[in-house]
């Protein structure tokens, strides 16, 4: 499940880690709709890999998305198992979270007929670090589970961590 | 394919207009239909800027029956870099009559409905009831909420087009199914992160390409031809000469066109943004100033004053009052320059004054006691001392 090979501005990259403060529970707030549109793309793109570009802020352990961006999968040798997007949409993407005081804060596809895990190939090909990825289960075109892991660590040494996804109901704030 | 619904009857088009519009009736896609369709059709377009000078010569020239045209202001110098509907001979003319004169040189068919006001929420919903679709060529926050909302109301689309520099957006908001401009924006952007044209300029062909896009997506929509910009912000980049998009979904929780709206009527929309507001008015309140005149009577006395200039190295390249160049940016970290001149009387000018005034109060708090701001600025100067002084 091919990533992203973009750098975002800001300290990403191969730096070292940041101390993870105590309380340490990493959350993705997300509206009910942009949740449910996450998983109707998945849906829609079955039995090929959607992805998109998630845009908000983010603090700490916490990031919070106020805008979905679906995007086109540019893996058209082999959408059902891959997922790439044109490193263009990403700075237009980047750009307008900007125009909006805001940021990339993530990214998501889906999986196929395969669980709502991350695989070694999304860990290799995943770069921006401190943002979430969303991955949404798709089994016989129907979604399943979603799970969200952050980007740790360094390029030296990566990791996910689970990362807890919080329904921000639809008329609260769309505070961190 | 996305269409509006036209109320009116298809009305006949007479010989003259026939040959007139004869390379869109050789089309199939437009045809003798379609060309009545765009007769029928009205169109409000908000501005004749930057952005309405194209697109109403263009609709004009297609043959859009009505074009309602709204603005306020009158056709400076500085307009004509890229405004093509004003002429140089109508500088100093209000921009309605200019834009009314040019239509209808190009065609004298197109009736043209014109409203020399502001748009407000008082006016906007009675304005929009007579027309079909509204092209929003404003430069301002404000506005632009305000023409999305009264778009929403009204179940009128909103052809939503901006530029800045050398980038430009398009796309068509407040469709039945698509977005509308607060799915994008819910609220105006962090102050001072947009500049105006006027304050980080445009390049002056790129409101002509935004402009015809937005033309474009209008007759699109009157033929019901083609796919139109619901749900896609399209990017113009006129440096890599690129086009590109972004998929917009309509937000089901928007506080305008979602499913349980809680904006549910037109609001104060300077106040709106004024509260993050970039475009609130700098004003030159509450910080000590000097006159244009007054300082150049004491530079003619010569007197011991040291001028402080807050403005770019390009600017001062267009001209200068010789003053020591600090752009106002870079004032914070550079005022210890300034020291050895904390007891000189200090005059801080820039463009118009505004700058100059942020720089006054700052410098005020740094101890700058004797720092004034030069009212006006090197406009004022040109107009009232030395008129062979460049404006720009």
């Amino acid at each position: 499940m091919k990533a992203l090979a973009l750098q975002s501005e800001g300290p990403r990259g191969s730096r070292p880690e940041r101390p993870r403060p105590v309380s340490g529970k990493l959350v993705l707030r997300i509206s009910q709709s942009d949740h449910d549109l996450i998983r109707r793309e998945a849906e829609r793109s079955y039995p090929h890999e959607c992805c998109g570009i998630l845009v908000g802020s983010a603090s700490g352990e916490r990031r919070a998305v106020s805008l979905v961006v679906p995007c086109d999968n540019t893996r058209s040798d082999a959408p059902e198992r891959r997922y790439s997007i044109d490193p263009r949409q990403i700075i237009d993407a980047m750009k307008l979270g900007r125009s909006r005081g805001e940021n990339i804060v993530g990214f998501y596809h889906s999986h196929p007929d395969h669980p709502a895990r991350y695989s070694a190939t999304d860990l290799a090909e995943a770069h921006w670090f401190d943002c979430s990825y969303v991955i949404v289960g798709v089994e016989q075109g129907r979604a399943g589970p979603t799970q969200s892991f952050l980007l740790a660590g360094s390029e030296d040494s990566k990791r996910f961590e689970p990362e807890e996804i919080q329904i921000r109901p639809a008329n609260a704030p769309n505070a961190i | 394919m996305a269409t509006i619904t036209l109320p009116h009857e298809a009305p006949a088009l007479n010989n003259e207009e026939v040959l007139r519009y004869s390379r869109h009736l050789i089309m199939p896609e437009v045809g003798m239909e379609g060309q009545q369709k765009l007769k029928a059709a009205r169109v409000l377009c908000i501005g004749t800027g930057g952005l309405g000078s194209p697109l109403a010569l263009y609709l004009a020239a297609a043959g859009v029956g009505t074009l309602g045209l709204v603005d306020f202001d009158v056709v400076d110098f500085t307009n004509l870099q890229r405004q093509i509907i004003h002429h140089t001979s109508d500088v100093g003319r209000p921009k309605l009559q200019s834009a009314q004169e040019k239509i209808a040189a190009i065609n004298p068919f197109v009736k043209v409905v014109p409203f020399e006001t502001r748009l407000t929420s008082d006016n906007a919903l009675k304005i929009f009831a007579g027309f079909d679709i509204i092209v929003d060529g404003t430069d301002n926050f404000p506005t632009r909420f305000l023409v999305n909302d009264a778009c929403v109301f009204t179940g009128k689309p909103n052809v939503y087009g901006s530029i800045f520099r050398f980038e430009g957006q398009a796309s068509v908001f407040a469709a039945k199914d698509g977005p509308c401009y607060r799915c994008l924006y819910p609220e105006p952007p962090p102050p001072g992160l947009v500049p105006s044209c006027a304050e980080g300029g445009v390049l002056g062909i790129l409101p002509g390409l935004v402009g015809l896009i937005q033309a474009t997506e209008a007759i699109k929509l009157i033929l019901g031809a083609g796919q139109p910009l619901i749900g896609r912000l399209l990017l113009v980049d006129a440096l890599g000469m690129k086009f590109r998009e972004l998929k917009l979904r309509k937000n089901p929780d928007c506080v305008v066109c979602g499913t349980h709206p809680t904006v549910t009527k037109l609001i104060d929309y300077e106040e709106f943004c004024g509260l993050r507001g970039q475009e609130k008015p700098v004003t030159t309140g509450g910080v000590p100033e000097i006159s244009v005149e007054e300082l150049k009577q004491r530079l003619d006395a010569k007197e011991d004053l040291f001028i402080l200039d807050v403005r770019e190295p390009h600017e001062y390249k267009i001209c200068h009052l010789n003053g020591h160049l600090i752009p106002l940016n870079d004032l914070p970290k550079r005022v210890h320059e300034l020291d050895s001149n904390k007891d000189k009387e200090m005059v801080v000018h820039c463009r118009s004054g505004g700058r100059s005034a942020k720089a006054v109060a700052f410098l005020q708090q740094a101890g700058f006691t004797k720092a004034r701001n030069l009212v006006g600025g090197v406009l004022a100067w040109s107009d009232r001392i030395d008129p062979k002084m460049p404006k720009y």
